[in-house]
């Protein structure tokens, strides 16, 4: 193992969040302030409470998922875009590292900046909100799954875009709709039956539902659904990624 | 000496079916620099990629230094650094992170000190602070030999390095390149500018629609296959090269106020002192003797020339 490698790989993808801390930190508090108002304020001061939970808190949960995987995969798939775009990957081809190793790195990176984020909005949220964590320990595992997977995910889409619109495609069209369809703003026991079951296609579903049960203590879904989920989804992106490395896809002719 | 890369029978077809490579063999030796010339499209990049681990090739072996590019590919890669053609830098990073990053991708521990070094060897240390895209042309060519440096490769490919660099540029370089030999790194560099492997390589190879035409001793090449041209200025102008002389093969100068004898510097004979005798005989004037040696620009042509 090249932990040299790695290494320089994470320092340097992480100095270029470092290079904009200031719009890395103050866009998660502004946009989580402002859900806040308007649900939590003027939506929420109609909806008394959602499963015994003040709507305000119960929107937690989905707030930090949402950012968390939308940060995620855009840090990731930006992140090994980037030297493709710039021509910089050469460097990456030609260095006696193995491609797993390409992947700690970058992934490991992005997944630090989007658990940054995520921590980052879990303070802000105490500023409006009450918020019990009644399973602190599930909370953590579950946001650190998230951002490892959505990372994986981010850059199986940096390696396969070959443009910037293609890069944004999959987040704008895929992710962003099923997060806030995924139950961050509602509980899907207030769907009517059929969209109840629509919605168990999901699959942000039950991570949400999962993640909100670490705070809550109550679900949608069974917790070990929501495990089995989260660890099936991240077992499909490492498939991929293992596919990628053994064709070369998109990296090597 | 001993080869520190070796090349054999590569070949790399891509898809679609273009055969960039054909069965290329070469030997590189530790501490020489090697030219390698080649029209557009000729392979040299490919091979250089091959070689890197850029590029798999469809058949053949390479090794470096011993390992296999791809059985041992940590081990080939570590001894080697990489001047790519195109200026491929990240232009919001700084100098001195983007070398720090390139050394730590090659696995060697950050050391500043030696950075330090490589930095002020291609005069860049003032510069160290600086982002890319502060930097000319010129600038980001060194900052991209010092990334290729930063981990002290034993072998430095330079491809194009001084595409699109004025002569002054160029000349700088060259001197970086002499610097490098002297320091015992091998070098690989490929180049459209026949004055430039002329002027600093040991040995020249000519590629041309993926076959290596020929690799040879620069010196050797320019004697086996140079052909020198000697002028012979005449006192009054002719019209025609006299019949007593046709024999000999001449042509006439500018103006009919020379005779152009091409001959073989190999040759056991090269007939000069008998066609001075026969043009003193044949009752011309003669005012001024000068030979000229061709060019390898002259020799790359006729090869390219020759495959096509």
């Amino acid at each position: 193992m090249n932990f040299e490698a790695v290494k320089a790989i994470y320092i340097f993808e992480m100095s270029r969040f470092f290079r904009t801390l200031m719009q890395s930190f103050i866009s998660p508090v502004i946009s989580t302030s402002l859900y806040f108002v308007v649900f939590g304020t003027a939506i929420g001061s109609r909806i008394d409470s959602v499963e015994g939970i003040s709507y305000g808190a119960f929107i937690v949960p989905g707030l930090i998922m949402l950012s968390v995987m939308t940060q995620a995969t855009a840090n990731a798939s930006f992140g090994i875009y980037f030297p493709k775009f710039m021509g910089t990957i050469y460097e990456l081809l030609s260095a006696p590292v193995s491609f797993l190793e390409i992947v700690i790195g970058y992934v490991g990176a992005a997944a630090t900046k989007a658990l940054f984020i995520g921590v980052v909005i879990f303070v802000t949220a105490h500023f409006f909100v009450e918020l019990p964590v009644a399973h602190p320990l599930a909370m953590v595992a579950f946001l650190l799954l998230t951002c490892l997977s959505f990372a994986l995910l981010g850059f199986i889409i940096g390696i396969w875009a070959q443009n910037f619109e293609q890069l944004q495609l999959i987040p704008l069209l895929v992710i962003t709709p099923l997060v806030f369809l995924g139950g961050s703003f509602y509980s899907v026991s207030m769907l009517p039956p059929v969209w109840q079951t629509v919605t168990m296609f999901n699959p942000v579903v039950y991570l949400i539902s999962g993640f909100r049960w670490a705070f809550f203590g109550t679900a949608d879904v069974p917790i070990a659904v929501s495990l089995l989920a989260i660890a099936l989804f991240t077992g499909a992106c490492l498939v991929v990624i293992w596919w990628i490395l053994k064709t070369g896809y998109r990296i090597k002719s | 000496m001993a080869s520190i890369l070796s090349v054999s029978d590569v070949n790399k077809v891509f898809e679609g079916g273009f055969e960039a490579l054909k069965s290329v063999s070469l030997e590189i030796e530790e501490g020489e620099i090697l030219a390698l010339l080649g029209p557009n499209g000729a392979g040299k990049t490919t091979l250089i990629s091959i070689i890197c681990g850029m590029v798999n090739p469809t058949g053949g072996t390479v090794r470096v230094g011993g390992h296999d590019i791809i059985a041992d590919f940590r081990e080939a890669r570590r001894l080697i650094g990489l001047v790519p053609q195109e200026i491929n830098l990240e232009p919001f990073e700084r100098v001195l992170n983007t070398v720090r990053f390139s050394r730590g991708l090659f696995g060697k521990r950050r050391d500043d000190a030696k950075l330090e070094a490589i930095l002020r060897q291609l005069s860049l240390w003032d510069k160290k602070n600086a982002r890319i895209k502060e930097l000319s042309g010129g600038m980001k060519r060194r900052v991209l030999i010092a990334k290729a440096l930063s981990h002290e490769p034993r072998i430095l490919f330079l491809d194009e390095p001084t595409a699109g660099v004025d002569v002054e540029l160029r000349k700088d370089m060259w001197q970086i390149v002499r610097q490098l030999k002297k320091d015992g790194v091998t070098i690989i560099l490929t180049t459209h500018y026949i004055e430039e492997a002329e002027a600093i390589a040991d040995r020249v190879g000519v590629i041309s629609k993926g076959e290596i035409l020929l690799i040879k001793e620069k010196a050797a090449l320019m004697a086996q296959m140079g052909r020198k041209e000697l002028e012979i200025d005449l006192d009054a102008a002719l019209d025609a090269v006299p019949d007593a002389l046709a024999h000999h093969a001449l042509t006439l100068g500018e103006g009919g106020r020379s005779l152009i004898y091409s001959y073989d510097t190999a040759a056991a004979r090269t007939g000069i002192t008998t066609l001075l005798g026969e043009v003193a005989k044949a009752g011309l004037v003669t005012r001024d003797v000068s030979t000229r040696q061709s060019s390898l620009e002259d020799i790359f042509v006729g090869l390219v020339e020759d495959a096509k």
